[in-house]
């Protein structure tokens, strides 16, 4: 008897958190499908007549658009080159000792800590002379900054759960380094490599202020776009609800296609 | 794990060394010439050494600032860790609800920050947003972000409430999966009560997750720009100035970029140390 009222209560409030958790995006997806005139005549639970304008003024207008396929090619490019360069690293740290090395992985941390403000201005002089202004592989180099230090600091964890006697073993068997290490380790941490991708995907995607700073048209993230919604009339409440709505989307199938991963993944490692 | 030392491991490191650096040690050395001297204009430069240094630690604006943003962290690693735990504690663990839960509880996290400012703009206002509206005719309290500095705040926090939890409450949600059944059979063998479980065996073994979790949701909510940014730009007032945004109004509204680097200096290494002392607090609670 005790238990099932424990686990009602515990349903109930399940239940309530995620309510709370979905109202804000509720309200930006009804919004979305809601005239201007419709938002700000009163408050509606559900649009009086639901239309898909803003949406397709998105769709139909290449500024618009471009900005999230730019958003979208710069965060994969940079989720795959994070991942490439932190395995051999996350791998060194946890099988060996090596001179500096906690000092090393200290300072890759302190890298997710500096005040991006100040820093803005050095980095715009720094890609534009070296000509990645305004291109997606800029930016992803720019949000290695950050996310190279996590994806390590993930990997390490996932890594160090792999008994060293497995390394050794390939080693007796005759595996060369290389073939040991893409034939038989990484397919034993292939959650760990889901779970980096699904976290570096995630930072580079909410950023904004590196991105916003080193592009101007050809590489503009879609969340920079969406200053276009103020204009002198004031603001474009319904089109920038429906800009916001398409912002969540690739984050909502990524989640998707990984939710196996975070349950089964962050169990075996050590995050 | 008993590791061996091999120098040559530094050859697997490179590519993170080169990567990293570039984007770090480039500009870190342009803040810092910055920060001592006083550019007046192209190819004009005066050297200050010190100055802006001294400005900087005498500032009441800059005082005030620091101490708002410490008490914020502060509100968010209160709220945010303990229900986070809850919330893990509460998911279900098994069976499509535990799939669904987790998308669910993880799409706050990938919506862009400045989007995420704009979803609470919308929500928190009296006359469009169903918060804001709730809040002022239903409840019947006067609520206004824009003008009320304490109300603005409130918006604020609980924005970042909403926008974090799921991160804490993600991250104990695995390490609780982590923790092997043995543990709770045999609690269970000794008559253990929930609140032991709890305290004896789940916590413990979060101690890891939740050393993450802290210092992760110390260093962004001491750095948080974007979402306030958006809902209320540092105001009414000052009162949502948190230190990245009154950086960002010297250094870009300003154009000052020698107090402005000096400052964004103090603020790199003050972060660092706070969380260097987090970090040897936690590990030292765990050896005890």
């Amino acid at each position: 008897m005790k238990s099932k009222v424990q686990i009602s209560w515990r349903g109930t409030a399940v239940l309530v958190y995620f309510v709370l958790l979905m109202l804000p995006i509720y309200w930006l997806i009804n919004m979305s499908l809601k005239t201007n005139n419709e938002i700000l005549g009163g408050l509606t639970l559900l649009p009086n007549a639901p239309t898909f304008d803003n949406y397709l003024q998105i769709f139909t207008d290449p500024a618009w658009y471009s900005g999230y396929l730019n958003s979208i090619a710069y965060t994969v490019l940079n989720t795959v080159m994070s991942v490439a360069v932190a395995l051999p690293a996350a791998y060194a740290f946890s099988r060996y000792n090596f001179l500096g090395d906690n000092h090393l992985f200290f300072w890759l941390l302190t890298n997710r800590m500096a005040p991006a403000a100040v820093f803005l201005l050095p980095f715009f002089q720094l890609y534009q002379n070296i000509g990645l202004f305004d291109t997606h592989l800029g930016v992803a180099l720019a949000h290695m900054l950050f996310n190279v230090p996590l994806a390590v600091w993930i990997l390490e964890g996932f890594m160090s759960g792999v008994p060293k006697e497995i390394d050794e073993t390939a080693a007796i068997d005759g595996y060369s380094f290389p073939r040991f290490f893409f034939r038989l380790f990484l397919p034993l941490i292939r959650s760990g490599i889901g779970v980096t991708a699904f976290f570096t995907f995630m930072f580079s995607w909410v950023e904004l202020l590196l991105a916003r700073t080193l592009t101007t048209v050809n590489a503009k993230p879609i969340a920079a776009t969406m200053t276009r919604t103020v204009s002198a009339s004031g603001i474009d409440w319904g089109l920038l609800a429906a800009a916001g709505v398409l912002t969540i989307l690739p984050g909502a199938l990524v989640i998707y296609f990984v939710r196996n991963y975070i349950a089964k993944g962050f169990a075996l490692g050590r995050v | 794990m008993q590791k061996t030392v091999n120098h040559r491991a530094w050859l697997l490191v490179l590519p993170v060394v080169l990567s990293v650096a570039f984007s770090a040690i480039l500009p870190l050395m342009t803040v810092v010439n910055y920060s001592v001297q006083d550019i007046l204009g192209p190819g004009q430069r005066v050297w200050v050494g010190n100055e802006w240094f001294i400005d900087t630690v005498r500032n009441p604006d800059l005082h005030a600032a620091f101490w708002r943003n410490l008490l914020f962290s502060f509100q968010v690693l209160l709220i945010q860790i303990p229900l986070g735990i809850a919330v893990a504690l509460a998911l279900p663990a098994k069976g499509w609800q535990a799939s669904l839960s987790l998308v669910l509880i993880a799409l706050p996290l990938l919506i862009p920050w400045n989007v995420v400012g704009t979803i609470w703009q919308i929500f928190g206002r009296a006359d469009i947003g169903l918060g804001g509206y709730f809040v002022n005719n239903i409840l019947g309290l006067s609520y206004n972000y824009t003008l009320e500095p304490r109300d603005a705040w409130i918006t604020v926090l609980v924005m970042d409430v909403w926008h974090w939890t799921p991160l804490v409450a993600l991250l104990c949600y695995a390490g609780l999966r982590a923790i092997p059944d043995p543990f709770y059979q045999a609690a269970r063998i000794d008559g253990a009560r929930l609140w032991s479980i709890f305290w004896y065996i789940q916590l413990p073994k979060l101690r890891g997750v939740l050393l993450i979790a802290v210092l992760l949701r110390f260093m962004d909510s001491f750095m948080i720009y974007t979402e306030p940014f958006v809902v209320t730009g540092g105001g009414p007032g000052t009162a949502t100035t948190f230190l990245s945004i009154y950086l960002s109004n010297i250094a870009i509204g300003q154009f000052d970029l020698g107090n402005g680097s000096a400052f964004s200096l103090i603020y790199f290494l003050l972060i660092q140390i706070l969380c260097f002392v987090f970090y040897t607090a936690i590990l030292r609670a765990g050896r005890k």
